[in-house]
Formats: C-alpha cells, sequence, structure tokens
C-alpha cells in the first residue's frame, strides 16, 4: 500500500450530505476485474451528461479544482454500498484525502486500505475550511503531526493510533494478521472440539 | 458482568486482542460473488498467498448476471469477464460456487440462510453491505470491503474494532398489510441514515419475535441503511426449525450440539445498551420513500415535505436536491404519484413469502396499462417454489414479466434497468440517485404496496386491496 504521510493540494469542496457510493462510482464500472483506471468516471453522473460530455460548471470539471488531491465533504460521506470501488476512484483520480464530519463504517474503513486518510472534523471547521477552499489556495496535511495548516491557520484532528501507524509505514495487513497464524491456529484447534459443525467435520 | 448478545458473539470470536484497540476476529462464513471478489485473488496470486479455509467460503453469481434466458450465456463482455472470472478463481483456490446454471444460484443473502449455511452464533461476512440479513439468524454478519475479502481468504480473521450496542424495540402487532419492510423503513426514517453509525443494532421485542424468519430477514437487511453495518435478532425455535435439514446445516449429533450452543445465544437482562430507543407496531403504516435516501421516508397517506418549512440548511438543501432529482412537487399527495414500473424481487424482499405476499393481492387482478412490471425471484429454489404453489401464474395474468433469479434491477447491473425519469415503485433497499438507471426515480416500499401500485397506476394503500 501506498504510504501517506503529508500532502499540499488546492482542496474542493462539494457542498451535499450523504455522498452514496453509488454517487462516488455508479454500478456500471463495478464490472471491471482491476483496481485501477476508475478515475474517469469519478461522480459519473455529477461531472458528465447524458452524450458523456464533462458538464462544465461541475465543481471537479473547473480548474484548478481537477487537479485536487483534498475533498471536503457534507455529512456521513460513502454511505451505502461497500463498494471498494469507491476509494479505487477517488485514488485514480489522485484524491488521497477526504474531510468530512462523519463517514460511513465501511467506506471509512476501505479508506485505510488503499493509503487515503478519511479526516474527521466538527461542522463548524467543516464551514471554515470550505470557505477557504473558495480562495483556490493549497493547504497542508501532516498526518504524522495530526494537523492541518491553512494560511496562517492551524487545525488538529484525531485518528486512531494504529490506523496511523498504517498510513505512515505502508504496512499491508494481511502480513500483519499472518504473524498471528499460531494463535490462528490454536483458534481454529478449540473451536474443531467446542463447535465442531462450524467446519462440518 | 451483563452481556449483549453481540458482546458475547465478538467475545468467542477473538483470537487476539491487540494493544491498539482492535482485534483479530474469527470468520465462520464467508460469501462471495462475482463484483467485489476478482482484485482479492488477484492479489493473493500476487502475494503467493492460499485460501486459508476454502470450505468456510461460498461463492454465488448474482449482481452482473441476466434474469433472462440464460441458455445463451451473457452478452455483456464486461459482466462474462466477471462471471466467468469467479468461476476460475473458485476452481484454482477450491471454493464451492452456485454459478448461473445452478438450481441453487440466487442473490447470496438469500442463499446463505436458503442452504443453512447461515447459522447463529456465526461471524459472517460478504463483500456486500446487506450481508446485515443474516444477522435474523442470531448471527454477527456485516459487509466489508475488497481488501478484507483478500484478508478474510488469507487469514479466515478480519482486523476490527468493536462497535457500540444499539438496541431497538419493537413492541405490539402490525395491522393487517403493514410488513417488516415497513417497520424497517419507519425505524431508518427516525433513526436517518447515519443514526446506526458505529453500532451494532439488535432488534428486540415482541413484534420481532412474532415475525417469520423471512420477515426478519427483510428488517436486518435494512439495518446498513440506517448506517449500523449489523443488525441481529435473539434466535429462537422460529430459526432452529429453518434450519433443520438444510443442506448445510449441522447433522446428526452436531445438530444437538449446535442448538444447545444456540439457545445460549440472548442478551444478559442485565446488559447495558449506548443508545436504546422503542417504537409501537400499531403506530406503522405502509411507508413509501419519497426521496434519494431511505430515511426520507413518509406513510402512503402522507404528503411530499416542503423544503420551506425545513430550517436546517443542509436539510432544506438535500430536500430541495430529492425533489428536484425525483420529479416532485412539495406537499403533493403520496396517493396522486403515478407510477411507471413495478420492481419485485432483490435480498430485501426476494423471497418466497414477499412473493406470496404481492400475489395475494394481484390474484384475478390486472396491473394498470402503462406500468411495467417484473418480478426477480431471490433464488432458483424461490423460483421453483413460487411456481410450485402457482404464483408464476398470478403474476404473468397480471400483466408482470416472470424472470430468472439475480439481483437485476435493484441495482441494476445487468440489462434491468429504468430509463431517465422513469417512476419505480420498487421492494428493493435503496433509492439512491441513479441506482436502478442513469435518471431512474426510485420509491421504496412492501411487495404489498407494490404490487398494489401495480394494479393503481400510482401510490395506493394496500390496506384497501386486503378482505
Amino acid at each position: 500500500m501506498q504510504k501517506f504521510t503529508s500532502l499540499k493540494s488546492i482542496p474542493v469542496y462539494l457542498p451535499i450530505v450523504n455522498i452514496d457510493t453509488d454517487m462516488i462510482i455508479p454500478k456500471q464500472f463495478l464490472k471491471t476485474i482491476k483496481r485501477t483506471g476508475l478515475g474517469k468516471n469519478l461522480f459519473f453522473e455529477m461531472r458528465y451528461d447524458d452524450n458523456g460530455n464533462e458538464i462544465k460548471d461541475f465543481v471537479l470539471n473547473t480548474e484548478p479544482f481537477n487537479n485536487s488531491k483534498i475533498l471536503i465533504a457534507g455529512k456521513n460521506f460513502g454511505c451505502g454500498s461497500s463498494r471498494e470501488h469507491a476509494p479505487w476512484a477517488l485514488l485514480d483520480f489522485g484524491i488521497t484525502c477526504v474531510i468530512s464530519s462523519s463517514y460511513a463504517d465501511i467506506f471509512y474503513n476501505n479508506c485505510f486500505k488503499n493509503g487515503i486518510l478519511p479526516i474527521i472534523l466538527i461542522e463548524e471547521k467543516i464551514k471554515e475550511l470550505s470557505e477557504y477552499s473558495k480562495r483556490k489556495e493549497e493547504i497542508f496535511i501532516d498526518l504524522k503531526e495530526e494537523k492541518i495548516i491553512y494560511g496562517n491557520n492551524e487545525l488538529e484532528f484525531d485518528i486512531d493510533p494504529f490506523k496511523k501507524k498504517c498510513l505512515l509505514e505502508g504496512l499491508d495487513d494481511i502480513s500483519l494478521s499472518l504473524k498471528k497464524s499460531e494463535q490462528i491456529n490454536s483458534f481454529e484447534k478449540k473451536l474443531k472440539i467446542n463447535k465442531p459443525w462450524i467446519f462440518n467435520d | 458482568m451483563s452481556l449483549t448478545l453481540y458482546d458475547k458473539i465478538w467475545n468467542e470470536h477473538l483470537v487476539h486482542q491487540q494493544e491498539d484497540g482492535t482485534a483479530l476476529l474469527f470468520v465462520d462464513r464467508h460469501l462471495i460473488h462475482e463484483v467485489t471478489s476478482p482484485q482479492a485473488f488477484e492479489g493473493l496470486r500476487n502475494s503467493n498467498r492460499e485460501v486459508r479455509q476454502s470450505k468456510l467460503t461460498l461463492a454465488v453469481v448474482d449482481h452482473n448476471i441476466p434474469t433472462t434466458d440464460r441458455s445463451k450465456g451473457i452478452d455483456d463482455e464486461d459482466s462474462r469477464i466477471q462471471v466467468e472470472t469467479l468461476d476460475k478463481n473458485c476452481n484454482e483456490f477450491g471454493i464451492q460456487l452456485f454459478g448461473m446454471k445452478d438450481k441453487r444460484q440466487g442473490i447470496v443473502h438469500i442463499v446463505g440462510p436458503e442452504q443453512g449455511f447461515t447459522q447463529p452464533g456465526a461471524v459472517i461476512v460478504c463483500g456486500d453491505s446487506h450481508t446485515a440479513t443474516h444477522g435474523a439468524f442470531g448471527s454477527l454478519a456485516f459487509g466489508i470491503g475488497t481488501s478484507e475479502v483478500e484478508h478474510v481468504l488469507a487469514t479466515q480473521t478480519l482486523v476490527q474494532k468493536k462497535a457500540k450496542n444499539f438496541r431497538i424495540n419493537v413492541n405490539g402487532k402490525l395491522a393487517v398489510g403493514v410488513t417488516s419492510k415497513d417497520v424497517v423503513l419507519q425505524i431508518i426514517g427516525k433513526i436517518g441514515t447515519a443514526g446506526g453509525t458505529g453500532y451494532v443494532i439488535e432488534y428486540a421485542g415482541s413484534l420481532i419475535s412474532d415475525l417469520s424468519v423471512e420477515q426478519r430477514m427483510t428488517i436486518c437487511n435494512m439495518t446498513i441503511e440506517g448506517g449500523a453495518r449489523a443488525g441481529l435478532i435473539e434466535p429462537d425455535k422460529k430459526i432452529f426449525d429453518y434450519l433443520k435439514g438444510r443442506p448445510m446445516s449441522p447433522k446428526n449429533d452436531n445438530w444437538d450440539k449446535a442448538v444447545k450452543y444456540w439457545n445460549t445465544l440472548k442478551t444478559d437482562p442485565e446488559a447495558k445498551f449506548d443508545k436504546e430507543i422503542s417504537i409501537t407496531a400499531e403506530d406503522i403504516e405502509p411507508m413509501v420513500t419519497w426521496g434519494t435516501s431511505p430515511q426520507d421516508v413518509i406513510s402512503v397517506n402522507g404528503k411530499i415535505p416542503n423544503p420551506e418549512n425545513e430550517t436546517d440548511v443542509d436539510k432544506k438543501n438535500s430536500i430541495d436536491r430529492s425533489l428536484k432529482y425525483m420529479g416532485l412537487k412539495p406537499n403533493v399527495a403520496i396517493k396522486d404519484i403515478k407510477i411507471d414500473t413495478v420492481f419485485i424481487g432483490s435480498c430485501t424482499n426476494g423471497r418466497i413469502e414477499d412473493l406470496r405476499e404481492a400475489a395475494q393481492i394481484l390474484k384475478d387482478k390486472k396491473k394498470a396499462s402503462h406500468v411495467y412490471a417484473m418480478v426477480v425471484p431471490g433464488s432458483g429454489l424461490v423460483k421453483e417454489q413460487a411456481e410450485q404453489e402457482g404464483l408464476d401464474k398470478i403474476f404473468i395474468n397480471s400483466g408482470f414479466e416472470w424472470r430468472e433469479p439475480g439481483c437485476s434491477m435493484c441495482l441494476a447491473m445487468n440489462a434491468d434497468k429504468l430509463k431517465p425519469e422513469e417512476r419505480c415503485a420498487s421492494t428493493s433497499n435503496r433509492n439512491f440517485e441513479g441506482r436502478q438507471g442513469r435518471g431512474g426515480r426510485t420509491h421504496l416500499v412492501s411487495p404489498g404496496m407494490a404490487a398494489a401500485a401495480a394494479i393503481a397506476g400510482s401510490f395506493d394503500d394496500v390496506r384497501k386491496y386486503k378482505n
């Protein structure tokens, strides 16, 4: 997994609440067997008209936001379907940091498996940052220090220490879990005795 | 210490409690389908990893397959590749697969219970958010992403952080014509689409115990629409009777041992919940969603809300956006909304009891002439059962199409989709923008309400059609 340490970019603001994963990447693009190539279809229905042409006034189609790496959005971001294609599409577009006041659980977890940092801030701070985004100036995200720096201002955010470590070091959690193979072996042994029906033995 | 059912299942599956507060949790049952698994298998291959317990995973094709004649295969190339990839992966890694021509094929959350693969007290996961369905059996069941699918395949475990406990009590009796779909829509309307985020919900109360196993599945299924990844119900004799004798249910001695254990799966009377609400069943009416989130729900006798009455700016904007997308005006009566399409099916309402409920309304009646209507049974076995009972004839005589099993128009990944601005009374679970086809307008309802809408050509109170 790609590491996330810090990031500098002009943030893009989508003032919509409950952005669901169907909106982030509609189902017709889930037919892929790859993780890559979804960026061009990110927010497809808001970004393109019926003829497949870019809708000019949609924020992600405008300069400089079409190159944003940071997305600020309304609450309950990523609700709905569990599709990991949603973070894959964000990543492929170039967005590696999302800022919202809340996320749906599955989407939130999926971000960390893909080197995307989902930051949680209170509504008031979201408003402040979204106002600032109108200036089209870069902001700086420092994961190590858990800080967002914009202009002369600084904002702190909280993140689970384990998730932070995985992002900073780009850790693959399957190899971490495989280090616990002995514990898994002994759990399975006990399970076979206590609940033999689980293995249908 | 007093524990909830969720606490107990969690503790029973703890492989390793890690210092950072996360835990390695054992997974008893893993379901996979063609859409969210290919990248997981590719990941295994790239890292030279094996599937740890291939017998604990069951695969089925459902999202992408045609619901019309399947003898010629799949026309859409991408869909075909995905289905063939699942077949290839299951062969390579020794996983049992119900393919497109297998009678047992169907929607993953209908197949699991039907086969007895779903069992009380188990941790069940699937790369699909409606995995919560299996919680109806008193299991801890939740949806996961593809990276987690890969993690389960490689380790038979998942890294999880414990959620909080939320109990929703529903007491009393439902009026005739009101179903568990209306109950769960009412709950989502009440708690909101993020109301359950960070929680596991336990559904309790006299109404929940009175519900059949299949009705309970409808409630647990839509738990994710209220933000909670898992919703569960204490298992009882109805559950054990349902499971007895199913192909993958425990056999002989193991059955007795299992039932003995399953009987212990109860929340302690003194257990504390972080959040608790109660709902009275008698207050619930047949429900219809009007907007583009499942929380946008109102009684069939209600009116479209007026955004001008909303003081919260975010909510006002959200209602404005929904009404614009849905092509609806404030204060219009739900019953005055004309529909174009009816879809009966999905993991929410594609089981035999759902088809019976709709067929009972449709018997000897015709759908309105301007309405296009289809029924997609949840599995090959549901289809077979319905045909034995003659339900297919009732639907066909009413003017419905009778299709092959799959997810179909619930998410419109196959050829079954709405055209822009088409309005659909749907028994599925999501009314998001574009969910059933670009520009399509979805109203979520129960199977009985969908049948009533088919006859009337607009939303109508199903209670009028009950004898």
